[in-house]
């Protein structure tokens, strides 16, 4: 009786190994087209003796650790273009550890990349500080970056960056009230803090420079995956009126195809977003942390491991308007922009954000 | 003759975690298959995964560390389980534990260590146990279907947590981070000798999980909760409360994940109550993967404890997997998923080969 | 700020909303309904969903048309289906729990093709909303109902479509019988696996459609698109007493639900965190509702138990 039974339960067995194993075959078939991710690779095992014989003549090796995907268009994928511009002008390793989300992961990865002897481990997220808190003073010979985050715990191998994503906010706020003729103006977010509420506050304040009726509503919809919730948030700011759009974080897409198809003008934050909707996407404000690992990278090399605060602004280069040449501006609200860009450079303009 | 008997009952625990194990193994092998496919050697990729997990005393800590909110969870899942109700809450229930012992750690941060940390964590299983209660009021009173209900706790629990760390409890400075303050020090839960990260929470964990088994197997309590498990109606016939017991189960369900969520804070290397980039950030979805360690321990809370520890070795090695090979970590999710899957499709061989070895013992007897 | 609410145009874009709104959650709570009405609990539709959204943007992306993104959404939930029916018609696995599996399965899988296939989520070009002729041109009437796009019509047909299915076919009496009774409709020679084959492929394509449903109106896929949609779907079946014009009302009365909640951002009416309490609504009105409606209606008797004739 039992033997019955098991044979006529293999059969379904080897029926779902082949059909797992069909589906993971169309997957290898269709991999083809992915892009490779892997960077110089790193020696698959490596002692410490080994790091500290060799650490002089190796390259630079910089680790990095963030909590969404390298290639979201938005937080991670800043700093990893900024490394990416690094490799360019000088030599480097550099290994990834993203979409670790969960800060104890996270902190894993820190520690595996801090026992690996790596020269700059970066922890690119906000939420990364407590754990590096403790991980730090056990690897007092590694370079710990920790953005976006003004805090360095008073130690000795900590530096820490951010951003004034307000600055940018502030020259997108001029351009937007020159743009809106129904003075309306809606904003798409995900939750109301760190960047995305720096960049909104910004945006708001300097869309009350220059003209204190125009309406600015902000729509945090609690999700930064949900695109139909954003795209109903987008068009129902098109409804009430709305003439110019902007938002942060990843659905924003969502609500860039709304604008796109009503011909609105929309303006991109935390990396460059015309090449999503060239036709109406006025600037973006893009991070360069590249200017801010730079500065850290040659104090790592002449021995100070950190420390320092860095911030990236519109001054020092970190931060950067980039217009999209397709989109027609006005001259004059070019100029206009380009001065607000110099002002809040020189510190004669304020955006009044803390 | 009676050795023989006892021999072949002997076999039954490791008919009851093999399967399971083997299942394990054959999702793994599927697992190389997507990991191939996204260019990584799955054979590097495995090794750095074991190494990761169980390569040395610190990988075996980390291990530990991540296998105690698993295990609670786990347990909470056992005692549920047997006694019919499928508990998908466990990630609200984790945040309701958090949540509450969190909020008492910052009304009396000046009580003394050794009283502190009892209390937040009986204060965390308290909350855990609200919110397994509510749904088991719902289920048993009005009838509503605790997987959904539970389901639906979750989602509510994550917005409650976004929604005090926007405000109330957010750590205060300049750059706004959803995360408490560094909580009083007093509220650190022990770490236990030998240099590593593992904390006093694993003995916690165990801890549970024995008075959980002794529970189920020994008292009139655990008996209940069975038999209403087993069947209702006759329990009902037996003159119990199938009602109180349902409560009950999803209760104690809740507490033990609300345990483990008063541990995550506590125990946690940043000793705060964290919600930047999601309710699953800081929950590490061990709501989830609970289920999947209680599935693999067959329900049973003792052999939940090595299930845990396995599973929590899996999960604590794929992040050096991901370093090693580079892919992203959302694999892991993957693979999670096909793990579940094939877990819970060996259940019913398991369950047969067990029943044949008791039945035939008892034949024999 | 609320007299900006109740005006025409704001109660116009609010009811345009919900109905595009509602229609995932249409597409996935029909399909979860024929499966439950046949025995089985399906809880992986969110993991479909998000597999079905994902492919009908890549297919959508790579070939410019639309119409492609829903055949992919379409033969990637069979393909899922096949998968759940072998998993839990042949190997009896508890439903609840590998409905789990494929949710992770789903979740984990279409964020990892997203990031390697993908990137950069560049907006598609989407299906384009279609003017019912004459309807359309009727004043606010027309502008909520009659320009949607053809997924929206299409849930809506579909409403018909099953409900004739299960109350005048001979489909539907064996689907009604095997997730009643199955012993006895086996006696009967009805074959209960196939009969709930069939209920599990069609409520894997119809997820797959949900997910396309998410996807091409809209735009763009994102990790966790879905959000818990596939989960609320499930309860919307309870919601509905397992009809389908149950599933109609409660994913209308969810649409509107997001909708509302939307049209108070955008309005200022809430803001910053109090907006976390109102995302709580649609998982609270879930609750509430089951709790007033479960004890109304029983659920099919065989609901989430495995058939093995031989006990």
């Amino acid at each position: 009786m039992l033997t019955i039974k098991k044979r006529a339960r293999t059969s379904p067995a080897v029926l779902a190994m082949s059909l797992f194993a069909a589906l993971g075959l169309a997957a290898t078939g269709c991999s083809s087209s992915s892009e490779s991710t892997s960077e110089t690779l790193a020696p698959e095992v490596t002692t410490e003796a080994a790091v500290e014989t060799t650490v002089a003549v190796e390259p630079f090796r910089i680790a990095v650790i963030s909590p969404s995907a390298k290639n979201d268009s938005a937080f991670s994928q800043s700093i990893f273009d900024a490394v990416t511009r690094i490799s360019e002008t000088m030599e480097v390793e550099i290994q990834v550890s993203d979409g670790l989300f969960v800060v104890e992961e996270a902190a894993k990865a820190i520690r595996g990349y801090a026992e690996d002897g790596f020269d700059l481990v970066i922890a690119h997220g906000s939420q990364y500080g407590g754990p590096l808190q403790e991980i730090a003073p056990d690897y007092p010979d590694v370079a710990f970056a920790w953005g976006t985050a003004v805090d360095t715990f008073g130690l000795a191998n900590v530096s820490s960056y951010s951003v004034r994503a307000d600055q940018g906010g502030y020259v997108m706020g001029v351009i937007a009230a020159t743009l809106s003729a129904a003075k309306n103006i809606g904003v798409v977010g995900p939750v109301e803090v760190g960047d995305a509420k720096l960049f909104v506050d910004g945006f708001k304040s300097g869309v009350g420079s220059k003209d204190p009726d125009v309406k600015v509503n902000v729509n945090y919809i609690k999700s930064f995956g949900d695109v139909a919730l954003a795209t109903e948030a987008a068009t129902a700011f098109v409804a009430n009126g709305a003439d110019v759009l902007t938002g942060t974080a990843q659905m924003v897409v969502g609500a860039i195809a709304v604008a796109k198809a009503e011909g609105i003008p929309w303006f991109g934050t935390q990396s460059n977003q015309t090449a999503l909707a060239p036709e109406i996407v006025v600037a973006s404000q893009v991070y360069h942390w590249e200017v801010i690992l730079a500065t850290i990278i040659a104090d790592v090399k002449s021995g100070v491991l950190g420390g320092k605060t860095h911030i990236a602004t519109l001054a020092n280069g970190g931060l950067v308007i980039e217009y999209n040449d397709a989109f027609k501006l006005d001259p004059e609200v070019k100029a206009l922009a380009d001065k607000t860009i110099a002002g809040l450079a020189d510190q004669t303009i304020n955006t009044g954000v803390k | 003759m009676t050795t023989k008997l006892n021999a072949r009952h002997r076999l039954i625990p490791l008919v009851s975690m093999g399967i399971p194990l083997l299942s394990v193994i054959g999702a793994l092998g599927i697992g190389s298959l997507l990991l191939a496919a996204f260019g990584a050697n799955p054979f590097v990729g495995y090794r750095e995964m074991f190494l990761g997990g169980f390569g040395d005393i610190d990988a075996i800590a980390d291990t530990l560390v991540k296998s105690i909110p698993l295990l609670l969870v786990g347990v909470g899942i056992c005692l549920a389980f047997r006694t019919g109700v499928v508990n998908i809450g466990g990630e609200g229930q984790i945040l309701a534990g958090a949540i509450l012992s969190t909020l008492a750690a910052l009304a009396i941060p000046n009580t003394p260590r050794v009283f502190l940390v009892p209390i937040l964590l009986i204060v965390g299983g308290l909350g855990g146990a609200i919110w397994g209660a509510i749904p088991g009021a719902l289920k048993a009173y009005v009838g509503v279907n605790e997987i959904l209900s539970t389901i639906m706790m979750n989602i509510v629990a994550g917005h409650l947590l976004s929604f005090l760390l926007e405000g109330l409890i957010i750590e205060p400075g300049e750059i706004r981070i959803q995360q408490t303050k560094r909580l009083t020090e007093n509220s650190d839960i022990p770490l236990l000798p030998g240099g590593t990260r593992l904390h006093f929470g694993i003995i916690v964990a165990v801890f549970v999980a024995v008075v959980a088994y002794v529970v189920l197997k020994r008292t009139t309590l655990g008996m209940r909760l069975r038999a209403v498990g087993h069947n209702q109606d006759a329990a009902r016939y037996a003159g119990m409360s199938v009602q109180n017991n349902i409560v009950l189960a999803l209760a104690l369900s809740g507490a033990c994940a609300g345990v483990a969520g008063a541990l995550l804070v506590f125990g946690s290397e940043s000793h705060r109550l964290i919600g930047e980039g999601g309710a699953a950030a800081f929950t590490q979805s061990a709501g989830f993967n609970g289920i999947v360690a209680a599935l693999f321990g067959g329900l049973n809370p003792l052999l939940t404890i090595p299930a845990s520890f396995l599973f929590g070795g899996m999960l604590i090695g794929g992040i050096e997997m991901q370093r090693a090979v580079q892919v992203p970590s959302a694999l892991i999710i993957a693979l999670n998923g096909i793990v579940v899957i094939f877990v819970v499709s060996s259940f019913r061989l398991k369950r047969k080969l067990e029943q044949a070895m008791t039945s035939s013992d008892r034949d024999r007897a | 700020m609320w007299s900006e609410f109740f005006t025409v145009s704001s109660l116009v874009v609010v009811l345009a909303s919900t109905i595009r709104l509602a229609t995932p959650f249409l597409f996935a709570s029909l399909g979860e309904t024929l499966g439950q009405r046949s025995g089985v609990l399906n809880l992986g539709i969110e993991g479909v969903m998000l597999i079905g959204a994902f492919s009908s943007y890549y297919a959508a992306s790579k070939t410019g048309s639309p119409w492609m993104g829903v055949l992919a959404a379409l033969v990637t939930g069979c393909v899922m289906g096949l998968l759940y029916a072998f998993v839990t018609l042949v190997l009896h696995a508890e439903q609840g729990i590998s409905g789990i599996g494929v949710f992770l399965l789903g979740l984990g899988l279409t964020d990892v093709l997203f990031q390697r296939w993908v990137g950069t989520p560049i907006p598609i070009d989407g299906l384009d909303p279609w003017n019912i002729p004459f309807l359309a041109d009727i004043p606010t009437v027309g502008e909520i109902f009659f320009q949607h796009n053809p997924l929206v019509y299409l849930s809506v047909l579909l409403v018909v479509v099953a409900t004739v299915v299960i109350n005048r076919t001979t489909f539907g009496l064996n689907i009604r019988a095997v997730g009643e009774a199955p012993d006895a409709a086996d006696t009967l020679g009805i074959s209960v696996n196939r009969t709930r084959l069939f209920t599990i492929l069609i409520g894997n394509c119809m997820a797959g459609l949900a997910g396309a449903a998410l996807v091409l109106p809209f735009g763009t896929f994102q990790q966790n698109l879905t959000s818990g949609r596939g989960f609320i779907a499930v309860a919307l079946v309870y919601f509905g007493a397992w009809r389908p014009i149950g599933a109609f009302a409660g994913s209308l009365l969810f649409g509107f639900v997001l909708a509302v909640v939307n049209q108070f951002g955008a309005l200022g009416i809430v803001s910053g965190a109090t907006s976390s309490l109102t995302a709580m609504a649609p998982a609270i009105l879930t609750i509430v509702v089951l709790a007033i409606v479960s004890r109304r209606i029983g659920q099919p008797a065989a609901l989430s138990k495995p058939f093995d004739r031989n006990g």
